[in-house]
């Protein structure tokens, strides 16, 4: 993975603050949807669409292009904010999400935008088909291919049984280029996943199933593309990155609250700012600080 | 003989000795043959592929079988995925447990993800048996036949069976094929036609017709005995095999359904949600029709041996001669 310079960095912010600033956007023309996963996971998506994958958003079939499979599909706003800003389809689009019509369905559906690589929603069924597709690839083209298969997937969905039943039998087809990414955000709709279903110890979990595990700062740049070139270069067993994230991270009063889950801004709970002026507060506070994160200011 | 001469049937189906195998065989044929055509058919398994009959197919191309271990709903979403890279997966196990188990994934990351991906439930009916009713599979059809875009099909014997393997291989969604445990006499022959949508008449009795039967799986074998008796009583029934039940060929049943005005429907399944409740739809919708229904009432199976089983719950020879004589009298 090539090093990430400083400009390179900034240029990485710029299209971060964008694309938090599209998903308050988003969801507040849609008035449902979920805040804290997509803004946490604005930092990654950045990096991926703008740095680390293989694809070229004219061409969304070329058969070439790396394959990221969005597990969590409820994280959404992100996925399509991050394509739009990539140039798969008009950033003015983005406002039509979940409406009737809408090739930006509530929940990801390849039919209707088929630059996606699978329909999700219900959890815990996207890691089974990265490795299918990482099966397949490997029946063609052998070990060797230089396709990956990244798999976003969110903490509380490895709830889910099937996670595990995927992370088996990629330990033991010994798929390497299947590369899993968490995020470690630590909130699901009911609470805390501690409080819901410990998932601790996670780095356990996984590399008892046989997989290489990289935990790491997920709005770190360097840290991120470094845990994916690292995670590239282990060969003989897939890899997980468990990226620490803070949800809402961004938006300074949907930073840790599991309330924000679910909830879109003017819909989320009021303590801090009123439902009325969440909208327009985030957009403030995303749009003065020009790329730069408030919490990394205090 | 009134069996339908046009599409060449086993001449033999009424001897005392009469060939007999199991549909699943039908499968594990069907699924080697299309490996053979097609490099890309790719066959995946969850811990049963003796059963399954998948391993005529894994011993011959080890490096295009995954093995899930008992993984069902895994197994699904890998097959998506396996599709998604232009590939053609088979998946196999008991029908209770894939589409039994891993429903959802099949309806979600399959069949809403519109991925060509072809699903054998091994097991299905009543007539597994001994393993009790946790292993009897009477509501597989139902919770196929109500996804969009999904076919299924309902193989009366290995032949077909091998058939419609073949055919689902070669035609592009989502497929579900009903197999049966037990050995079962073979109504078809090589040479008998084989088209996905297409119903056929198998049985054409002498006389004007009173009644139509139509009937799918293992059972077509019963309704075909009793058709015959009936006969012989003077009772004329016409027979339909039912192999596709979804899409099913409309065009086929109304026209038996104008021409005998009475309707037996037979299959190894809960009457609700089964194939006799799709035809009584399109009866009601197109050509409303008197219709008995032969299956299973609304009650799991249990242990005991098939045939014992297929009487008890009402799906015996003399059920459906009974269900033939009631529906008549209600013309």
């Amino acid at each position: 993975m090539p090093h990430l310079h400083d400009e390179k960095i900034k240029f990485l912010e710029g299209k971060a603050n964008e694309i938090r600033q599209s998903i308050i956007e988003m969801l507040l023309a849609a008035g449902s949807g979920h805040t804290a996963g997509p803004l946490d996971m604005a930092d990654i998506f950045t990096l991926f669409y703008f740095h680390i994958l293989k694809h070229d958003p004219k061409n969304p079939a070329w058969p070439e292009r790396d394959r990221l499979i969005l597990s969590n599909g409820h994280i959404c706003p992100v996925l399509y904010a991050a394509m739009a800003h990539a140039g798969y389809f008009p950033v003015k689009e983005l406002k039509t999400l979940r409406k009737f019509g809408s090739r930006l369905q509530g929940h990801p559906h390849r039919e209707w935008l088929p630059a996606l690589e699978t329909s999700s929603g219900p959890l815990g069924s996207g890691l089974s088909q990265a490795v299918g597709m990482a099966l397949a690839e490997r029946m063609d083209h052998g070990k060797a291919t230089p396709k990956f298969f990244y798999c976003f997937m969110g903490d509380g969905e490895l709830d889910c049984g099937q996670i595990w039943e995927a992370a088996m039998l990629a330990g033991k087809e010994k798929l390497h280029n299947v590369i899993g990414i968490i995020d470690r955000n630590n909130i699901q709709i009911d609470g805390f996943t501690e409080d819901i279903m410990p998932m601790e110890p996670l780095k356990a979990k996984w590399e008892s199933f046989g997989w290489h595990v990289l935990e790491i700062d997920g709005h770190n740049f360097e840290a991120i593309n470094d845990a994916v070139g690292q995670a590239q270069a282990v060969f003989e067993k897939p890899s997980v990155i468990i990226a620490h994230t803070i949800p809402g991270k961004g938006v300074d009063f949907t930073e840790r609250r599991f309330e924000w889950h679910g909830n879109p801004p003017g819909l989320g709970p009021e303590d801090v700012i009123k439902k009325g002026e969440q909208g327009k507060e985030a957009l403030n506070e995303l749009r003065t600080l020009g790329g730069k994160i408030k919490s990394e200011h205090q | 003989m009134p069996l339908n001469p046009k599409i060449k049937l086993n001449p033999k189906l009424f001897d005392k000795d009469a060939e007999q195998l199991p549909i699943r065989k039908g499968y594990g044929d069907g699924l080697l043959e299309a490996g053979k055509q097609d490099k890309n058919v790719v066959a995946l398994c969850a811990d049963l592929t003796g059963s399954t009959m998948t391993s005529t197919f894994s011993k011959v191309f080890p490096e295009r079988f995954v093995q899930m271990g008992i993984g069902e709903q895994s197994m699904a979403s890998v097959a998506s995925g396996i599709a998604a890279m232009g590939k053609i997966p088979f998946l196999a196990s008991y029908a209770m447990f894939s589409p039994g188990r891993n429903w959802e994934q099949i309806r979600t990351t399959i069949c809403y993800n519109n991925q060509n991906v072809k699903i054998a439930g091994a097991h299905a009916g009543v007539s597994v048996g001994p393993d009790g009713g946790t292993h009897q599979a009477i509501e597989d059809i139902a919770i196929t036949r109500v996804i969009p875009r999904m076919t299924v099909l309902t193989p009366c014997d290995a032949i077909e069976a091998k058939k419609a393997t073949l055919a689902a291989a070669k035609m592009k969604g989502p497929v579900y094929i009903r197999l049966a445990r037990e050995k079962t006499p073979i109504i078809t022959t090589e040479e008998t036609p084989f088209e996905i949508g297409k119903a056929q008449y198998f049985f054409m009795p002498s006389g004007a017709p009173q009644v139509g039967i139509i009937a799918i799986g293992a059972l077509v074998y019963n309704a075909m005995v009793a058709a015959k008796e009936l006969e012989a009583e003077g009772i004329m029934a016409t027979i339909v095999n039912l192999g596709t039940v979804k899409p099913m060929d409309e065009k086929t049943v109304i026209e038996l359904a104008k021409t005998t005005g009475a309707i037996v429907t037979v299959e190894e399944h809960q009457i609700h949600g089964g194939m006799g409740s799709l035809v009584a739809q399109a009866c009601a919708e197109k050509q409303p029709t008197p219709i008995e229904f032969i299956g299973v009432r609304d009650v799991f199976g249990q242990s005991g041996e098939p045939n014992e089983l297929i009487e008890h719950y009402g799906m015996g020879v003399s059920h459906i001669k009974q269900a033939v004589k009631k529906v008549i009298a209600r013309k």
